[in-house]
């Protein structure tokens, strides 16, 4: 028996390296994202003139006053800057990184941070006992199901409100800083350091603070639920703003107040611009199976067991940044073909044959554009697209928010006239016209006609392809593919995404006029 | 020793997704070897379904999945090099079916698998023998098929290597094996290019966990017939949970604990068939589907060693 244990443990040895051999050789375990190490920003132009770009819901860029700052030489102002000295002779290793990740820019992380919880708090929340469906609620937070269900609207307006609310915070943001022309602290004192990189741009008020309080304020409205995680990001843009020597204490204390106060605006618009009505009611839902029926078409019915009432049928009805209730209602297209009608029909074969024939290609394609559940949403994928080229363009803070600004005005419009016309029209998917069309990817809980994908898609190609018209063809060729991904996936007719394309290319058009007009080109 | 008793089926509960493929295979998971220059092949089917499964620790079933199966046909084969070294080589071909809601089913050949076996000690324990083994083994995808299309999605298209260490005891006709596994997988490349797992990840590059598991089977083994109990148990050494009403990824915390029994049979004529079954059923799981399985199969041996000398007495 002794000798049967000793030789028990001779093989356990013998194991060991082969085990390490085997197991690990053939694994590469690294992954990191896209964006984990940018180098700072270095803006190409300060745009010193964004204090003079057309605001979007803020009067005039000097509407919230913000005190002038106390001269350089000020006590008070020493004290700042033995703060910094204090970050800088004992930085951690995770202060280091902290100023890695925010000196990238501003506006680039806040944007992952909301990629980020649109991902999170998309899922449709789960059944109760009786069938029914709860409705997350803005008024009863914490408690399941959480709000929000951040689905493609919703993402699509959240996206805005942020966007939008940044770009006017910013303009005032500029605005002082030309105004009172305070540098920046490692230029006041060079025993300072310059840890984010160096420019030319007044430091008062720092405009990463104020991306901070407007973004962190913006929350109040949106994801309620993520107020303490979103702080303590405040927290740590603010610290690797001081600790790098880019901005001083009261620079950072002026930014955060100013970045709240224009928040406030944004939080008064969005609390009344109709986006709570959009779940509708019971009795409303019903009438858009009568309606349907009056005008002799199947109604769209949900294809979810058990059945889930049909997702902010009264979205249409938001108020949009780019376009009023009655351009929403003129860029309607027509009717798709009567669901009675041979030209259905032979949509719904085209359908058919389409799943049945799928290339492994195509399949990619599906999923690569799919931003089903449990993602960004395709508003999300084409900031995500955004940021992955603006990174290269050397922009300034004021001229990234414009961009993605006027990206998301488009794409939360795009999102209002997809859904007024989805509605108008309640049209079946095709699966409901024929059980047998099994999907590549879940169905959308909402009317066929048009393609949610399509519009989302055109809009921001169109308006990317204004700001970085390099990129046009290629924006507008994926866009194309997103559109197309619909229909190999089997979840639309081609009508709708042909017919969707178009309606978001004009609404692309109206973000480019604002962009023509905006004074920052 | 012309027997093919390493026809035995074996549960590697390597990837168990959250749908379909327990897949099987031979003889990496018992205690007999094959004779020199001896070939065993042959195919089993597998026929494994679920209609409730595990979110995270909550169990549920979706009236949008129904029953979701996995239908598998394995060919595989068995070779001994030496009596105490032999490589079993296998691969699949799987098909993926929801009898509810409108996601299309898969289909498609899966992953190779191949395993080194080493009897690296023998030795009696007073009335009974007990025999040491070591395993190596890998697997790698032979097809571009889609691993981020889960519960249907045929496999993770992970590469593994993996460890196992096995020790059996038998006396008499009564015998007990058991083993111990570790497994490590590749990161995958999967369609799109970002994921929420527990936070956003802008990469089409999946960390996959590595994975450890243990297995315990008991029974009677004679020459010509093996029955036995099965049990085993699978962690994931990392993960994340699926929240609530989200789909299913394929770095998912997957753990299960499994209990079954299978049986081999050799016809005394023809020489060399002999037939394989078993069944296997999920008792607890995480982030996997609640399976029960069975599967059936043929098994030949193909005497090299025999035929050489017979064309040489010719």
């Amino acid at each position: 028996m002794q000798l049967f244990i000793t030789d028990i443990k001779r093989t356990i040895t013998l194991i060991a390296p082969l085990a390490a051999l085997l197991g690990l050789s053939a694994c590469n375990k690294s992954v990191s994202d896209r964006t984990a190490d940018l180098p700072p920003l270095a803006p190409a132009s300060e745009d010193l003139n964004a204090g003079s770009w057309k605001p979007i819901l803020m009067p005039r860029p000097d509407t919230f006053a913000v005190t002038a700052p106390v001269a350089t030489s000020n006590t008070l102002y020493i004290a700042d800057l033995n703060e910094i000295k204090g970050y800088q002779a004992h930085l951690t290793s995770d202060q280091q990184g902290q100023i890695a990740y925010w000196s990238a820019g501003g506006v680039l992380r806040w944007n992952e941070i909301m990629l980020g919880l649109m991902a999170k708090y998309n899922l449709p929340p789960y059944q109760n006992a009786d069938g029914s469906y709860p409705i997350p609620s803005s008024t009863n937070p914490f408690a399941y199901p959480y709000f929000p269900f951040a689905n493609p609207p919703y993402a699509a307006r959240a996206l805005a409100y942020v966007s939008a609310a940044q770009y006017d915070a910013l303009v005032a943001c500029w605005h002082y800083k030309t105004l009172y022309n305070r540098p920046a602290p490692y230029l006041v004192d060079s025993t300072i350091k310059a840890l984010a990189g160096k420019n030319n741009l007044p430091s008062y008020p720092s405009e990463g603070a104020v991306l901070a309080g407007v973004s962190a304020e913006m929350m109040k409205l949106l994801f309620p639920d993520e107020l303490a995680n979103i702080q303590q990001k405040l927290q740590e843009q603010e610290t690797a703003l001081i600790a790098s020597g880019a901005a001083a204490r009261s620079d950072v204390t002026a930014g955060e107040a100013l970045g709240r106060q224009i928040a406030g605006l944004f939080i008064a618009r969005g609390r009344a611009d109709n986006a709570g009505k959009a779940v509708g009611t019971p009795a409303g839902w019903a009438s858009l199976v009568t309606t349907a029926q009056s005008k002799n078409q199947v109604p769209w019915l949900s294809l979810e067991t058990p059945a889930r009432p049909p997702m902010l049928p009264l979205f249409g009805k938001v108020k949009g940044f780019l376009c009023d209730s009655a351009t929403i209602v003129a860029l309607r297209p027509g009717p798709p073909p009567s669901t009675g009608s041979d030209s259905m029909k032979a949509q719904t074969q085209a359908a058919y044959s389409m799943i049945k024939n799928a290339t492994r290609d195509q399949m990619r394609i599906v999923q690569f554009w799919a931003d089903g559940v449990g993602t960004y949403t395709p508003p999300g994928h084409w900031n995500a697209i955004a940021d992955g080229d603006f990174v290269n363009q050397n922009y300034s803070e004021v001229r990234w928010a414009r961009n993605l600004a006027l990206l998301n005005m488009a794409e939360m419009d795009a999102a209002i006239s997809c859904w007024d016309i989805k509605y108008y029209y309640f049209n079946p998917r095709p699966t409901q016209m024929d059980p047998t069309i099994k999907t590549l990817t879940g169905i959308p809980n909402f009317p066929s006609y048009v393609s949610g994908h399509s519009m989302f898609s055109a809009a921001a190609a169109t308006i990317l392809g204004h700001i970085l018209p390099s990129r046009a063809t290629a924006y507008m060729a994926m866009a194309q593919e997103a559109a197309n991904s619909r229909i190999y996936a089997g979840i639309h007719y081609s009508i709708d995404c042909t017919a969707g394309f178009s309606v978001g290319q004009n609404i692309g058009g109206y973000a480019i006029k604002r962009a023509q007009s905006d004074g920052a080109e | 020793m012309m027997n093919c008793k390493n026809a035995a089926l074996f549960a590697i509960p390597l990837l168990v997704l959250l749908s379909p493929a327990i897949a099987k295979a031979q003889t990496d998971e018992d205690a007999i070897t094959m004779a020199k220059k001896n070939l065993c092949i042959g195919a089993t089917y597998m026929n494994s379904s679920w209609d409730h499964y595990w979110e995270g620790t909550f169990k549920r079933n979706n009236q949008n999945l129904g029953t979701v199966s996995t239908q598998q046909v394995m060919l595989m084969g068995t070779y001994g090099i030496t009596k105490k070294l032999n490589i079993v080589v296998g691969a699949p071909y799987i098909w993926t079916h929801s009898t509810a809601g409108t996601l299309h089913g898969q289909h498609g050949i899966q992953d190779l698998s191949a395993w080194v076996k080493w009897e690296a000690l023998q030795q009696k324990v007073g009335k009974g023998v007990v025999k040491v083994f070591l395993l190596g083994g890998g697997s790698i995808p032979l097809t571009n098929y889609i691993a981020d299309y889960l519960p249907l999605s045929i496999g993770l298209q992970s590469k593994t290597a993996s460890g196992r260490l096995l020790i059996d005891y038998q006396l008499g006709n009564f015998f007990a094996t058991a083993s111990g596994t570790y497994t490590g997988r590749s990161d995958i490349t999967i369609d799109r290019n970002s994921y929420y797992t527990a936070s956003l990840h802008l990469t089409n590059k999946v960390f996959m966990p590595d994975m450890a598991s243990w297995n315990v089977r008991t029974g009677y083994r004679s020459k010509y017939l093996i029955v036995e109990g099965v049990f085993s148990d699978m962690i994931t050494l990392g993960g994340f949970d699926i929240r609530k009403n989200d789909m299913p990824f394929p770095s998912n915390k997957m753990n299960s604990t499994m209990a079954g029994a299978d049986f081999k049979y050799e016809l005394k004529k023809p020489k060399g068939l002999s037939i394989v079954g078993g069944a296997m059923y999920t008792l607890s799981g995480r982030n996997i589907g609640q399976s029960t399985s069975w599967d059936l199969g043929v098994f030949y041996i193909i005497d090299f060693a025999h035929k050489n000398s017979q064309a040489k007495s010719k």
